[in-house]
């Protein structure tokens, strides 16, 4: 038998009368992934979530968290799993350091400080330790909530948009903490808009639409299979590139090369030579995940 | 199961702290409120009936009064601290918070129940504090009084859960509360022995568990009570078993809590 899938989600339904937010979904997150889930407004990614950590009950189909039946072994499985929600949700009675104690509390942990010290560290928390929640901006809350969902060191962490309304400089140092616990050996989901993000993070990627998965690939292939690479061109004589596929940018007389396969431009190259094109400058387009995105948020 | 060191009570213990704080952090609203109130009550029936009314005999009315005045606040503030604990952590959405741990639905219901009794206890006894300035109130069984006080905050208690659950809006929970809560309360026998209504409305109050709760509550201060403080134990008895049978299985149902 192989090793148990970190994350193991059988045939999931999930029906709200008679929308379908989550249609016969099945995947498998090993341990230690760096996992993506991506796709639009309403397209069931927290639904998943949800199902995953017992907020919401499926409809039809199990998941496993750890080798734990969120159902019938639940204590186990919710030990396993940490959930940062979506909403900005908190607590007004308490102070930070106070709600991190509860929560541990919660998880059957009674004396945590060192490690909630050591979370507010990584988080930038420690001088608002001791304010109220009310007291703090957004994206403090924001931290707030990923502190919250790791004082029990889930081996299993599940990030619903946690970069969302988070200013730059703290996006990269939770980008940083969040590879962190990565490297240390948490598996990690993510769910976010910012495909840039997703992109630079995730080792793999499940698109959803509708409540089913659209693709399911690792990051690497997902660019490779719907991406193109593109090279941008100015050139002495325009009209030669136009007629060999080139499409003309508004303005500064770029024009735009797609490519399947980076070969494909020395070809190119040489055909611009022979027709006495002169390459004026040049710049070279990664393939992107925003384009994989789009192409199957349209065909899906 | 041990995991990082972690037990099983630890939850359960973390939980009732929590909700004892919540109060607590605002006691001047949640218990100083109420003890005022019943001071108020207090003041002016007996300055209204004290001279004209007798209970059982010889009890001066003011006398009679106050082991109900006790009740009625505990059983109305057990009722308020859970259901208005729950029904703001829906509304605001940090309910997530003791949804996600591995509390199980025994620990979540008795964390909450137990919270609503300590509230209760604390109305209680400050309603009871109050009084003793202004009269001179025996206490002949504390036994029995203390058992009524906390079989009736629990049962008031889980009350509260089933209508924090239930409820998805304040004016829900209020509708609860003025339309069971309330007329129960104040058809229990709080203000009156039951021996002195008319026939039919005593037969009435006889299906009112409220009437056993305060009736052997008294029986606890006078040892004197409309009816035998055995039947009234059991039928609380019941009743508590009752409603904490329909709380877990909403629990375990997951009834409102988990979509
Ligand atoms: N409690 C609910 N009752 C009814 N419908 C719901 C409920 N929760 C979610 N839905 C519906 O299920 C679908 C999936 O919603 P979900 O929140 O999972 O989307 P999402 O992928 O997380 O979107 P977003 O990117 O906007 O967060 C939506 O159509 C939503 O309206
Ligand atoms: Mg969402």
């Amino acid at each position: 038998m192989s090793a148990p899938a970190a994350i193991r989600i059988r045939s999931v339904s999930k029906h709200y009368g008679a929308l379908r937010a989550l249609h016969e979904l099945s995947l498998d997150v090993m341990p230690g992934e760096f996992f993506g889930l991506l796709g639009p407004n309403g397209a069931g990614k927290t639904t998943l979530i949800s199902v995953m950590a017992g907020l919401a009950r499926p409809t039809s189909g199990s998941i496993e968290i750890m080798g734990h039946d969120v159902g019938s072994d639940y204590r186990r499985a919710r030990r396993q799993l940490g959930v940062v929600p979506q909403e900005l949700v908190f607590d007004p009675f308490f102070t930070v350091r106070e709600l991190l104690r509860i929560q541990s509390g919660y998880f059957g942990l009674a004396r945590n400080d060192a490690w909630i010290d050591e979370i507010l560290g990584h988080l930038d928390l420690l001088p608002k330790a001791d304010a109220n929640m009310r007291a703090l901006s957004g994206g403090m809350k924001r931290r707030v909530l990923v502190a919250q969902a790791l004082v029990h060191r889930p081996p299993v962490i599940v990030l619903d948009e946690p970069t969302a309304g988070v200013d730059v400089e703290l996006r990269h140092g939770l980008w940083q903490f969040i590879r962190k616990l990565n490297r240390d050996g948490h598996t990690i989901v993510l769910t976010t808009h910012y495909l840039e993000e997703a992109q630079a993070l995730c080792g793999r990627i499940a698109m959803l639409k509708n409540g089913r998965i659209v693709a399911l690939d690792s990051t690497k292939a997902l660019l490779r299979r719907f991406a193109t690479h593109s090279l941008r061109l100015r050139l002495s004589n325009p009209d030669v590139g136009v007629a060999l596929g080139g499409v003309a940018e508004d303005e500064g007389g770029w024009l735009v090369f797609g490519f399947d396969a980076m070969a494909d431009v020395e070809t190119l190259l040489r055909r611009l030579r022979e027709a006495g094109a002169g390459v004026e400058e040049m710049t070279l387009g990664e393939p992107e995940l925003e384009q994989v995105f789009m192409e199957l948020m349209q065909h899906a | 199961m041990r995991e990082h060191g972690a037990s099983g009570w630890v939850g359960f213990r973390t939980l009732l702290y929590k909700e004892i704080w919540r109060f607590w952090k605002v006691s001047f609203q949640t218990v100083g409120a109420p003890v005022l109130n019943a001071l108020l009550f207090l003041l002016i029936f007996s300055h209204v009936l004290d001279r004209h009314v007798t209970v059982y005999g010889d009890i001066a009315y003011t006398t009679f009064l106050v082991p109900g005045l006790v009740m009625m606040s505990l059983l109305q503030n057990a009722f308020a601290n859970s259901s208005s604990s729950l029904i703001q952590s829906k509304i605001t959405g940090n309910i997530i918070f003791v949804l996600l741990p591995p509390i199980s639905h025994r620990e979540f219901y008795a964390a909450y129940v137990v919270a609503s009794v300590v509230r209760g206890l604390f109305v209680g006894l400050g309603v009871w504090l109050v009084s003793l300035p202004f009269i001179d109130l025996p206490m002949v069984r504390p036994l029995w009084v203390l058992v009524f006080a906390v079989l009736g905050g629990a049962i008031l208690g889980s009350m509260g859960v089933i209508a924090g659950i239930w409820a998805e809006k304040f004016d829900q929970l209020s509708a609860f509360q003025n339309f069971l809560i309330m007329p129960l309360t104040m058809l229990s026998g709080v203000f009156y022995s039951i021996h002195s209504l008319p026939p039919l409305w005593q037969d009435v109050s006889h299906v009112n568990p409220f009437f056993f709760m305060i009736d052997g509550f008294r029986y606890g201060f006078f040892g004197q009570s409309d009816v035998s403080p055995w039947l009234s134990l059991g039928v609380v008895s019941v009743c508590f078993m009752l409603l904490a049978a329909v709380t877990l299985a909403m629990l375990v149902r997951g009834y409102k809590l988990r979509g």
